[in-house]
């Protein structure tokens, strides 16, 4: 049982993750500062997930643990949606 | 049969104690989610005037805290490896690194509060009475997440001054690095909440 739990993440690893957290926040400054009407908070978005997933799955350590951590947390992000899609559809539509 | 009753009595299960850990996390997420949801519907409403009013926060400090917070994170993973490789000395340095990068933000915090207060822009001032709905709503926003994301910052301080509280006198330990790991996803979620204020509120352009 202690045999898969094990997983220690080397100093390496963790400073890469750093590295490429500090690039994508840099980029997300770069490609706001650029005009692209809507498309700047979609892509500052977009890299806020990807940064998010990284920190998910590398620094709170999900991609080694026990599954069942990884389930829960898709879970609850997934109810998180349902709930911003019904708010949007309510605003959207409210006369 | 006595000493099997003793090494019964010491409970430990590492694996449900995480699992409360994240539940509790759940809660934040949902906390903090139920915010930006209100930021979404807002800034919908008011998009000039959120945008305007961003202009208002200083780009460079924002960035400049994000690259704290994201340092501070690798700093508690390390803490973490260093802890199961039988480091103790390596996990307090690096522990105590972390108390002092999240110091560090709550300063830069301070003067980027303080100069919007200097300007009279604060929750209820008379300046920020006189201006729009919509920024009224950006500022109050701002004030309320970046503060309720500072109390956060000192609760995760605290927690894991207990650890290191901990780990020098031998409680956490190589066998039982639970309450480190639990404390260090507590400050990765803390990292994880500001992934998204930073775009949100300082880079609308």
């Amino acid at each position: 049982m202690s045999e898969h739990k094990n997983h220690i993440s080397s100093y390496k690893s963790q400073v890469i993750v750093l590295l490429s957290l500090i690039v994508l926040t840099v980029l997300t400054v770069t490609i706001t500062s650029v005009h692209l009407g809507p498309f700047n908070t979609a892509a500052a978005m977009l890299i806020a997930s990807v940064k998010a997933t990284i920190v998910l799955l590398y620094f709170m350590h999900l991609k080694f643990d026990e599954k069942i951590y990884r389930f829960m947390v898709a879970l609850v992000l997934a109810i998180y949606v349902v709930v911003i899609i019904i708010t949007f559809f309510d605003n959207l539509y409210r006369p | 049969m006595e000493q099997n009753h003793v090494a019964h009595t010491d409970h430990f299960d590492p694996v449900a104690s995480k699992l409360g850990m994240w539940l509790f996390i759940f809660t934040e997420i949902l906390l903090f989610g139920g915010l930006f949801i209100v930021y979404s519907v807002y800034r919908f409403k008011h998009p000039v005037e959120f945008h305007l009013a961003a202009e208002e926060l200083n780009v460079t400090i924002g960035l400049i805290n994000t690259i704290i917070l994201l340092i501070s994170s690798m700093t508690v993973a390390m803490s973490i490896t260093a802890l199961q490789l039988g480091n103790k000395k390596l996990t307090m340095i690096l522990l105590a690194v972390t108390l002092v990068l999240a110091l560090v933000f709550l300063v830069n915090k301070y003067f980027e509060w303080g100069a919007k207060i200097h300007h009279d822009i604060y929750p209820g001032s008379e300046f920020l009475m006189s201006l729009s709905k919509g920024d009224m709503l950006f500022f109050g926003l701002y004030f309320f997440m970046t503060g309720l994301h500072a109390i956060h910052i000192i609760v995760g301080m605290v927690l894991l001054a207990v650890v290191f509280v901990k780990v020098r006198n031998g409680s956490v330990n190589q066998g039982r690095v639970s309450l480190l790991e639990n404390g260090g996803l507590y400050w990765h979620l803390v990292d994880l909440i500001w992934i998204f204020l930073f775009p949100l509120f300082y880079l609308i352009h």
